[in-house]
């Protein structure tokens, strides 16, 4: 929020006058402030806290799931050596599949005798990063076709909108089977086909906040300082809808979850990966959906975790934005 | 020296039954330091004119003809860039009725001070520019401490002060100060319009008042010139609109307003209301609604005509104007207004 570079901070500690210190420490209260009442509203919200815990216990998850490598050329090092999942994903961890949960492998085996925990594990980082790269870029997306459709209006809204209702006429998944398909499935053409489709509820959300944010007087008087088009539109209103379309955020990446794990779902996964759509493709593909509940149910629930985390996580920013859901308890 | 000469300009706005005409044929003049009060009920176009001149205005807007010339510069013709970066807020900058809500909410006051500055001009720090909004703050009695506060944390009075700090903060030449105390009261109203007529003198800048309170106008402006529905229908100095006037509805916005000494005389209102400005016809405007029209104000569009001075008046009565001061200030006068017809016999052509 605060626009302060570091140059005027260094500037002012080297003149060192007692004023400017104060000036800075008030500052500084003033941000601890704002952190701190954000604080206050999620200790009253068990929900948040709730998501705010799964979602740091997915991301720590995806990150110690294996150890990451990054080769260059013949150079490599290994940034992360910690190991979470036992096993490899194709590892055969058994010479019998299809066992139940056994103290060695508490979500059993699946039918070639791998390890579904260590599947689950490292399932995680798949879906994290499908998840938040496509929900980022669709919301980039949709929200700058927003702020642009609205503020410019005439034409160019027609123009955007009517593009914008032409993506909400097609469907998700025949829409990304058809891409995925045709393109290959590979993590870029999952999340190019996610991001093709998300943007588009941000877009009209965005478009109608900054409907309403350009007739504030406000905007007047920065246009009648000279300020330039772009100037409004990204240092002016933006920053005035960023809570909302933050919120879009939160809300996009569970979507892109399940998006990605219905593709996954349907054979159309990232090739070369694991994630939970995949894990249960597998499960159906083996015809073992009736018996192997132990293999079906734990991608499942992570699923299902991960989105709800996302949706309360929203829910408790929605305070942010709309301080009328602070009171109704 | 003349700063602002505006000749013969109309600017109508476009809409589904035509053009409305809301600055129709205005010729004004503006002298450095000078300033010029615009005074006129809600829709008579006094916004409409003082926006011009930054053209600040919607997008249906348009210049039907006339010129508009501030210092030297052709405002009509000028590109929407130059605009931007010469004569918004560089020269010309404007003082907004409501200033809470004219500060963008996210930032805090001396961020947008900053903003302005750096954006206008090269080669200023961040820490140059704040410290001239402090002293800024200083001058116009706020607290220099209060930059670092967001518009919310202001009240009504300290943000108009501070958006008075923010339309001096690069010393233009003409202040446009649309109706600056209107959110405010009173005694408020007073001190502020004090602050803006002081700093006003110190930088040397002219100002354009925009108001509908004849006594705000009558205590700051060396000029003062009333619109009625989209035309300048009397201006002068402002001692000769206050005790002089010609014009009918200048007599009539006379009467409206309350005198203190005088606590026996019932305030007359000007009966009627104010003319519809898509396609006005010929005739007067303010004809429908004047206690002394005759028939030629029916049918002729007055022209200005200059008395005394630098008094120009658009009414053909306005050499009689004495024996109808008199009148005005009898109430009957303007009752019968209410009772006569809407438009006398004889007299054709009004919709």
């Amino acid at each position: 929020m605060s626009l302060d570079t570091p140059s005027e901070s260094t500037a002012a500690q080297a003149e060192g006058g007692t004023e400017s210190i104060d000036r800075r420490k008030l500052r500084w209260r003033r941000r601890l402030n704002a952190l701190r009442s954000w604080g206050s509203l999620l200790k009253e919200d068990r929900l948040g806290q709730i998501g705010l815990a799964i979602l740091a216990f997915f991301i720590l998850v995806g990150i110690f799931a294996r150890p990451i490598t990054v080769e260059i050329g013949p150079v490599w090092s290994q940034v992360q050596p910690f190991s979470l999942a036992p096993h490899g994903y194709t590892d055969r961890v058994a010479t019998e599949g299809l066992h139940g949960p056994t103290w060695a492998h508490p979500f059993g085996t699946t039918d070639l005798g791998r390890d579904v925990l260590s599947q689950v594990i490292i399932g995680t980082r798949a879906t994290l990063i499908v998840g938040t790269i496509a929900a980022f870029m669709a919301v980039f997306i949709g929200a700058n076709v927003g702020i642009v459709s609205a503020y410019y209006g005439g034409w160019v809204d027609d123009v955007l909108m009517r593009i914008t209702d032409i993506v909400y006429g097609v469907p998700f998944l025949p829409f990304a089977i058809a891409l995925v398909f045709i393109l290959g499935a590979t993590l870029v053409n999952v999340i190019v086909a996610i991001v093709l489709i998300l943007w588009r509820g941000t877009a009209r959300v965005v478009r109608s906040q900054v409907l309403s944010h350009k007739q504030r007087p406000y905007v007047e008087s920065a246009r009648a300082i000279g300020a330039s088009d772009f100037r409004i539109m990204y240092v002016q209103i933006m920053p005035n809808v960023l809570p909302l379309i933050s919120l879009y955020a939160a809300f996009a990446v569970a979507w892109a979850v399940i998006a990605e794990a219905s593709l996954s779902f349907l054979g159309l996964g990232p090739q070369g990966m694991i994630s939970w759509g995949e894990i249960i493709y597998d499960v159906r593909s083996a015809g073992a959906l009736r018996e192997a509940w132990w293999w079906v149910f734990p991608p499942g629930i992570a699923i299902m975790l991960f989105v709800m985390s996302v949706f309360f996580i929203g829910r408790s920013l929605e305070k942010v934005v709309n301080p009328d859901l602070r009171h109704g308890k | 020296m003349t700063l602002l000469t505006i000749d013969g300009l109309k600017m109508y706005y476009r809409s589904d039954d035509g053009y409305v005409r809301a600055a129709d044929d205005i010729n004004l003049e503006l002298e450095r330091g000078q300033t010029l009060g615009l005074v006129g009920e809600s829709g008579s176009g006094k916004t409409t004119i003082a926006r011009s001149v930054i053209r600040l205005l919607p997008d249906n807007a348009e210049v039907i003809d006339g010129s508009i010339d501030f210092d030297g510069t052709e405002i009509t013709e000028l590109s929407e860039r130059a605009l931007r970066k010469q004569i918004r807020w560089q020269e010309v900058s404007m003082i907004p009725q409501n200033a809470m809500n004219s500060f963008d909410p996210v930032y805090t006051v001396g961020q947008q001070i900053v903003q302005v500055i750096r954006y206008h001009e090269d080669g200023v720090s961040k820490k140059e520019a704040k410290d001239r909004g402090r002293r800024l703050f200083g001058e116009l009695g706020i607290d220099p401490d209060r930059v670092d506060d967001y518009p919310h944390q202001f009240s009504g009075g300290m943000a108009q002060r501070a958006m008075i700090a923010l339309a001096l903060c690069l010393e233009p030449k003409l202040i446009l100060a649309d109706e600056p105390t209107t959110a405010l009261d009173v005694v408020i109203q007073d001190r502020i319009l004090e602050t803006i007529t002081g700093m006003q003198e110190e930088i040397n800048s002219a100002m354009i008042l925009i108001t509908h309170d004849i006594s705000v106008v009558s205590e700051t402006s060396d000029r003062i010139a009333v619109c009625y529905g989209g035309r300048i229908v009397e201006q002068a100095d402002a001692e000769t609109i206050i005790t002089n006037p010609r014009h009918p509805y200048t007599l009539g916005l006379r009467n409206a307003f309350p005198d203190i000494g005088d606590t026996d005389t019932d305030l007359v209102s000007i009966p009627g209301t104010p003319p519809e400005l898509v396609d006005p016809g010929e005739g007067c405007r303010f004809a429908p609604r004047c206690p002394f029209a005759v028939d030629e104000c029916w049918d002729v569009t007055p022209q200005p005509e200059e008395f005394d001075d630098g008094h120009i008046v658009e009414c053909h009565r306005a050499d009689e104007a004495d024996e109808l001061r008199e009148r005005a200030e009898q109430k009957e006068t303007w009752e019968e207004v209410r009772e006569r017809p809407s438009q006398p016999q004889g007299a054709g052509g009004r919709r």
